[in-house]
């Protein structure tokens, strides 16, 4: 196991480190001390790394990553893992707004709550969040899923593409083009891998599935006048 | 941007550690802010009789004694003045209004940045480090303190225009973001008779909430109404004599963070600012909600 202290090698000095491992490196296991709250954490890693950072983050944890599984134990700022490729971000605290936007892959953990915005214009991102997500959550998400297994903030999938979003508890909007939907046998099994994957005992059956009206983003002519 | 910063602390024994406390919670702000920086601390309160002001004055050599003896004479009051940097804290039994107006009148460029019985107000313009020193805000103690760090974006970069800005006894205002309905706004104040220092926005929001409290709104009531009729982006702390409030616009555009322990309640813009408080590593922490207003201790 290696260890970087952010308070002194810096962010630069945890990051430069990071994204210069190959990926067949022997030394696959580190732990961050210290982070502070500071911004850019663990960013842009492409090898398949497990990163431990011990304590609260700022802004952009885990963005771009590629590969590695990145832990946080702590708070998560503003935009934790936006636009992951592939591997594991796992926030066992809260995470602030935005969380996993734009993300194109992988799997976003939040053990406590998410705040707004999260999965915005998610692409292709898996996020299970333990607590609940503030409002225009996966606003815009083109596909992915996001689970939530305590409630929704207002105007839930907000104009939103093929994301499909499951939520627990209750919704307190939905917004534009966003429905219920039928939760189907595939549906289900995907819901229950996702839990599985993030250590969730909640049941399957127990979430209602929403997702797009397609009324929104396809060309309508009867909504000629509207273009 | 813009960066602000509150403390209040709810473990007594810490009270003379404010100023430390706070210190690297502002000062991490510096690059969200570097044009000016402010803070509001609650600290000595004066008898009920008495009211205190937090006057300013661009020379910091001005003799604050002549307002002391002047406004003896004139309102037959009694009169202390302590000068800290280009500041100065009047404690008078004369009556508020009366003090402001004859400061008005004689004393025109002595500007009024605060009063109450416990609130004193100090900004200025430069680095949040170096406004910080100026004022021995490190040996500063009391129950809690907010600041604030400037980014520029709606007016001049100008002392008067540094937050935070008072919003009546013991309340003050710090702002993130920008309003759009500042200038119509501003002239429907005046109409109300409202009178104002600068272009900014912020001091209009400042003004507003003074307006709503002086016509009977409670503080919630004031920025409850204030999410309604204020456009744009804010987050706003609130500081009263008993605590501080937070609240965010409907949208949340601006950042914002709480953290709490068994010690002290924290808010900031970002959450490095109380990453340096004892105890942060275990703090709970969390977003505050947009459109929801939270308020501790009393506020």
């Amino acid at each position: 196991m290696n260890e970087l202290d952010q308070s002194t090698v810096g962010v630069r000095g945890i990051n430069s480190t990071l994204q210069t491992l190959p990926a067949n490196t022997n030394e696959k296991h580190w732990v961050v001390k210290n982070p502070k709250g500071q911004h850019n954490i663990a960013v842009g890693l492409s090898a398949p790394l497990q990163v431990e950072i011990n304590g609260h983050v700022g802004f952009y944890c885990g963005g771009m990553n590629q590969h590695s599984e990145i832990t946080i134990h702590g708070h998560a700022g503003v935009g934790t893992a936006e636009n992951m490729m592939s591997g594991l971000v796992w926030v066992k605290g809260n995470s602030s707004e935005s969380a996993g936007a734009t993300g194109n892959g992988g799997l976003l953990v939040i053990d406590g709550d998410a705040s707004s915005r999260c999965g915005i214009s998610m692409k292709g991102i898996d996020i299970v969040v333990g607590g609940s997500v503030g409002h225009m959550s996966a606003f815009m998400g083109q596909r992915g899923n996001l689970v939530v297994c305590g409630d929704a903030g207002d105007a839930l999938g907000d104009s939103i593409y093929e994301a499909r979003l499951y939520v627990k508890g209750k919704v307190a909007s939905l917004g534009a083009d966003c429905i219920e939907k039928e939760m189907r046998a595939e549906h289900l099994a995907d819901l229950e891998r996702l839990l599985k994957a993030a250590g969730r005992k909640e049941k399957p059956t127990d979430f209602k599935r929403y997702g797009s009206a397609r009324k929104l983003y396809n060309f309508s002519v009867d909504h000629a006048d509207a273009y | 941007m813009c960066g602000i910063v509150g403390l209040y602390l709810k473990n007594p024994k810490l009270k003379r550690n404010l100023g430390k406390m706070f210190k690297p919670m502002l000062i991490e702000m510096t690059n969200r802010g570097p044009d000016s920086a402010g803070v509001a601390i609650y600290r000595n309160p004066t008898k009920k009789s008495e009211t205190k002001f937090s006057l300013a004055h661009n020379d910091a050599s001005y003799d604050w004694k002549k307002i002391d003896v002047g406004l003896e004479k004139a309102l037959k009051c009694d009169c202390t003045v302590k000068q800290i940097g280009n500041h100065c804290i009047l404690v008078t039994t004369g009556k508020e209004a009366a003090v402001v107006k004859w400061l008005k009148q004689n004393h025109p460029e002595v500007r009024v940045v605060g009063s109450g019985h416990t609130i004193e107000i100090f900004k200025e313009t430069g680095l949040p480090a170096n406004v910080y020193d100026k004022f021995d805000l490190d040996n500063a103690q009391g129950t809690h303190i907010i600041g604030h760090t400037r980014m520029a974006t709606e007016s001049a970069v100008t002392t008067a225009g540094s937050h935070p800005f008072a919003t009546g006894a013991d309340l003050c205002l710090v702002h993130n973001g920008s309003l759009s309905n500042h200038n119509r706004l501003r002239e429907t104040l005046r109409k109300e008779g409202m009178e104002f220092q600068t272009e900014n926005d912020t001091e209009v929001a400042a003004a507003y909430m003074t307006h709503k409290l002086r016509t009977g709104s409670t503080l919630k009531e004031a920025l409850e109404s204030g999410l309604k009729d204020l456009d744009g982006f804010f987050t706003f702390l609130v500081g009263t004599a008993e605590g501080f409030a937070v609240v965010r616009d409907p949208i949340a555009c601006k950042h914002a963070v709480m953290a709490e322990t068994d010690d002290w309640v924290a808010m900031a813009t970002e959450y490095r600012a109380i990453a340096h408080l004892p105890g942060a590593d275990e703090a709970k922490i969390w977003e505050p909600e947009p459109a929801k207003i939270y308020t501790w201790g009393h506020a």
